[in-house]
């Protein structure tokens, strides 16, 4: 036992379910923060960690995401009510991709929502929401939203042999797991929830349990994976394979609605490319009216993807309608050299009257502290950066 | 019988390369090819159930990343993964671990000495400086020093601002490297034996030098110019083997229309006319076509598939003289379980990558010795590289598959021609040293692929067995490569060209040869230029 008595324990980061583990593994010690749990930025390097998503597989820590339980009667009425997917249509042991506005149709978060029993769900995002879930049970009499953040721990485990290792693990049945389903297994004197979803465009799953049997599950699951290269992976790499997929980032892609103070600095769905979350054929959801009103005038904006020539990736950089960077249209929101497509590629918000035309980035590097810049032509990309074949197979293939 | 705009002759990955960037311009294109399986020296072979081995080549560096960006490889199924490090061993078992990752890197190093330790930075900043302007000359037709045509010039005059570029003191200090040793040149930098013997197993790699012979510190620039997504020096995996690299070529030139055929060995380059007009192949059939372009080494195109009375003065004699030296082998070995090296850190990045078990730059010497006098090192620098550790598609779980590049190997044995008692002999000598290393390695094999330059020579098409296609020496380097005069990928017969790796900027797999061939060929046939200027030079 230490004897070092922490001056201010309420300054300190909470550890997670699968932390003890993690600690062991991570050779650098970097570290940030995510919902007040400790979250690693990299075990040993950030790119060696995204190819090992891309080529073997890896294990990332969802647990400091925040997870809630919504049961009851109602609870599928008041879902569907909240977020701008038709929610009556979601099946028991599925999971479906969503997004929530303000009335304003203003993009509050995006998560997902697990069907996993008649009257039960389970809804994930990335930052606390609990505030705005209450509101939307308004009116509704037997719904109830749970935060059970701090009791299921959740791993993300993706990349192609990610199959083969919970083959290896023994969970039989897991070759008929379709994209985005739901599965569970007994595991140890628990159950074992595996979906088939994941922020990296790979091959990939989510395993959640309760978080006393966290560390039950990832020695079980390093075990088998000894093999598969399994090794964990940290918020540098999963930046890196959710850009290649095209996926967006809060604070990155869109400010949350709520908590943004000028009225224009949201983002609608059309905005950020999910127009195709928005169902209107249902009747009522929030933030319907403005949206629809926005479809008939197009979204001022709309997040693309662009492949920038040269090899400087072009972060913070600034696009233009033209060479000599006279017209700005838009703005880069996350950008890196693409190890795997061998491209410099990035997410930018442009003007959505000009993404169809010429698209120019004035891209800004440093060469050992002096800074640089260079204007490189931008081609639009209509289709993620890397979507490989394997990852949307059932079964998967085996290794 | 069809004919085509342009046959090129042997699916290495340069052939191959070139084929692609012809055919994206609209070229009817066949590639012939002599063996039952494409590739050449970048191939994956599974010659034993359930292991795949890079039989040839086995890591990459110099792959162009544009030409993979261009013909969008990673759809072809090209990944190309960064190598975590390495395990050097000195005679007494002392151990030099170097990492992929920079800072770990240097805190290794500085364990063993910390004098090597920022020694290393001033090395990695010159060797850098050197790479940046010699990468630019990569994707570029070399100047031809004699010619005033405007193109040459201009390209002179290129080369020369990018020299100056370096400033007075450094272009001095290139020039010198140039014709150093890698020895002399460590020694400017090092103190620790250990550290110089594995920086210098980049300069006698594939090379019929010792480390203490000029021109080495050269080879191992070319060792050290390439890249794994910008970070110089870093060498990757290719996933799937180096096969992977042709096959991805491969797929993107056939989506191009190109025609690949395998089983198709060329007896003749046909002449008319002075002009090359096709080929004829062993089996007797005679396809003609525009152009040829050969992809076989210097040697090979001008003694082996041409008549000497096809060629102007002068070709012959300068093609048989083309300096190759034999100097390499290669052991693949299938391995049931992962090697355990002696009293290595119980570090994946370096216990299960690559080790190399080199000795001193003073066993590598004597290595060389034993070459001279025409024969194998009795104690023979060993690279060995685990791959499968790393890319889970070459064997099952839990098995593993080791790549051995020896360095020395002559082709030419002083006591009679190779045989395969000799091959096995010498296969021995590796897989004995291994043991000495690793104890219990031998109880793992499960196969081994033993390939002298004999092997190579015939399997492959090397001539000598020599892996650059020629010795990269600064007679055979940039505009004299592959003979003076004759640097700008256009052959002394009309229509006839050449690129492989016997042409700018040589050994390795880079595409650039190819590539760099299609340009020209492109520009003589007034057709588009296809292939797109290299992305280094902001660097």
């Amino acid at each position: 036992m230490t004897t070092n008595q922490l001056r201010y324990p309420d300054e300190e980061l909470r550890h997670s379910p699968f932390h003890e583990r993690m600690v062991a593994l991570s050779a650098r010690d970097s570290w940030s923060a995510w919902n007040g749990y400790k979250l690693a930025n990299n075990f040993y390097d950030g790119e060696y960690e995204y190819f090992c998503i891309r080529n073997m597989c890896g294990t990332y820590d969802v647990s400091p995401m925040q997870k809630y339980e919504i049961t009851g009667s109602d609870a599928e009425r008041m879902l569907d009510r909240l977020v701008t997917r038709d929610i009556t249509k979601l099946r028991e042991d599925r999971v479906t991709y969503v997004v929530w506005c303000t009335d304003d149709g203003r993009v509050i978060d995006d998560g997902t929502i697990f069907k996993t029993g008649p009257q039960k769900y389970m809804l994930t995002c990335g930052s606390p929401c609990i505030a705005w879930f209450r509101k939307a049970c308004f009116g509704y009499k037997d719904v109830d939203v749970k935060d059970v953040s701090d009791t299921i721990a959740g791993l993300a485990f993706q990349g192609p042999t990610s199959y083969s290792v919970l083959k290896a693990m023994g969970l039989d049945g897991v070759e008929t797991l379709k994209p985005f389903g739901i599965m569970n297994f007994p595991f140890k004197e628990t159950e074992l929830m595996v979906s088939r979803t994941g922020f990296t465009g790979d091959l990939g799953y989510e395993l959640w349990i309760d978080a006393e049997h966290a560390l039950d599950l990832w020695d079980a699951l390093y075990a088998a994976g000894e093999d598969y290269g399994i090794q964990p992976f940290g918020e540098e790499a999963l930046n890196m394979a959710r850009m290649e997929a095209g996926f967006i980032m809060p604070y990155m892609e869109f400010a949350e609605a709520l908590k943004t103070v000028h009225f224009e600095h949201d983002q609608t769905p059309a905005e950020l490319g999910l127009d195709w979350l928005v169902d209107f054929k249902k009747p009522r959801f929030n933030g319907r009216a403005a949206l629809l009103k926005e479809k008939e005038t197009g979204p001022k904006y709309t997040l693309c993807k662009l492949d920038i020539e040269g090899n400087k990736p072009a972060e913070g950089a600034e696009i233009y309608s033209d060479k000599d960077c006279a017209n700005q249209i838009g703005y880069v929101t996350s950008a890196m050299w693409s190890p795997v497509v061998k491209a410099s590629i990035a997410l930018a918000m442009i003007e959505t009257k000009h993404k169809d035309g010429d698209l120019w980035a004035e891209v800004y590097y440093y060469k050992e502290l002096r800074p640089y810049k260079k204007v490189a032509k931008c081609t639009l990309q209509n289709k993620p950066f890397y979507a490989p074949p394997h990852a949307k197979k059932t079964p998967p293939d085996p290794f | 019988m069809k004919k085509y705009d342009a046959i090129i002759i042997g699916a290495g990955h340069n052939g191959i390369t070139n084929a692609a960037y012809l055919a994206k311009a609209g070229l009817n294109v066949l590639v012939v090819e002599k063996n039952d399986y494409i590739g050449g020296a970048a191939v994956s072979r599974e010659l034993e159930e359930g292991f795949t081995y890079s039989n040839c080549s086995y890591v990459c560096s110099l792959m162009r990343q544009v030409i993979h960006r261009d013909l969008n490889l990673t759809k072809h199924g090209l990944m190309i993964i960064p190598y975590p490090g390495s395990m050097t061993y000195s005679e007494e078992g002392e151990i030099f671990y170097n990492y992929n990752h920079s800072e770990v890197a240097y805190n290794s190093i500085r364990k063993i000495s910390p004098h090597d330790a920022d020694g290393l930075m001033r090395m990695n900043a010159d060797l850098t400086r050197y790479a940046t302007v010699i990468r630019k000359t990569l994707l570029r037709t070399p100047p031809d020093p004699t010619s005033f045509k405007p193109k040459d010039i201009m390209e002179l005059l290129f080369l020369a601002k990018e020299f100056w570029s370096m400033g007075e003191r450094e272009i001095y200090e290139y020039v010198r490297f140039f014709t150093m040793g890698a020895a002399e040149f460590l020694d400017e930098y090092l103190e620790n034996d250990l550290i110089k013997a594995y920086y210098a197993v980049s300069g006698i790699i594939g090379t019929a030098l010792g480390v203490y012979s000029p021109g080495s510190a050269y080879i191992l620039l070319h060792h050290v110019m390439g890249d794994v997504d910008g970070s110089v020096g870093a060498w990757g995996l290719s996933r799937g083997g180096m096969g992977s690299i042709s096959k991805a070529l491969a797929s993107a030139a056939t989506e191009f229309g190109a025609e690949i055929r395998t089983n198709a060995p060329v007896q003749k380059i046909l002449v008319k006319n002075r002009k090359a007009v096709g080929v004829v192949l062993e089996n007797g059939d005679e396809i003609m076509s525009d152009i040829v372009v050969s992809n076989l080494d210097a040697k090979r195109t001008f003694t082996n598939i041409m008549d000497k009375d096809d060629l102007p003065e002068g070709i012959y004699e300068k093609a048989s003289k083309f300096k190759f030296k034999g100097s390499s082998g290669k052991v693949n070995i299938a391995l049931s379980g992962i090697p355990k090296f002696k009293g290595a850190v119980d570090n994946p990045f370096v216990n299960r990558s690559s080790a190399y078990l080199v000795g001193s730059m003073e066993v590598m010497e004597k290595g060389y010795d034993c070459w001279k006098r025409g024969r194998w090192s009795d104690d023979p620098m060993v690279e060995t590289v685990l791959p499968s550790p790393w890319d889970p598609t070459m064997t099952r779980p839990g098995e593993h598959w080791m790549s051995c590049f020896v360095q020395y190997c002559p082709a030419e044995l002083a006591d009679g021609p190779w045989t395969p008692e000799k091959r096995d002999a010498f296969g021995a000598t590796v897989i004995d040293k291994i043991e000495r290393h690793a104890p219990g390695f031998k109880d793992l094999i499960v196969h081994a692929e033993i390939r002298t330059p004999h092997e190579i020579e015939n399997e492959v098409g090397l001539t000598e067995g020599n892996i650059f296609q020629g010795e990269l020496t600064i007679d055979q380097l940039l505009f004299n490569r592959p003979f003076p005069g004759y640097a700008q990928y256009r052959m002394p017969v009309k229509n006839m060209y050449m690129c492989g790796s016997s042409t700018h900027p040589g050994g390795g797999v880079s595409s650039a040869c190819g590539a760099n061939a299609a340009r020209e060929i492109l520009k003589d046939l007034r057709k588009t230029n296809t292939v797109p200027e290299d992305d280094c030079y902001d660097d």
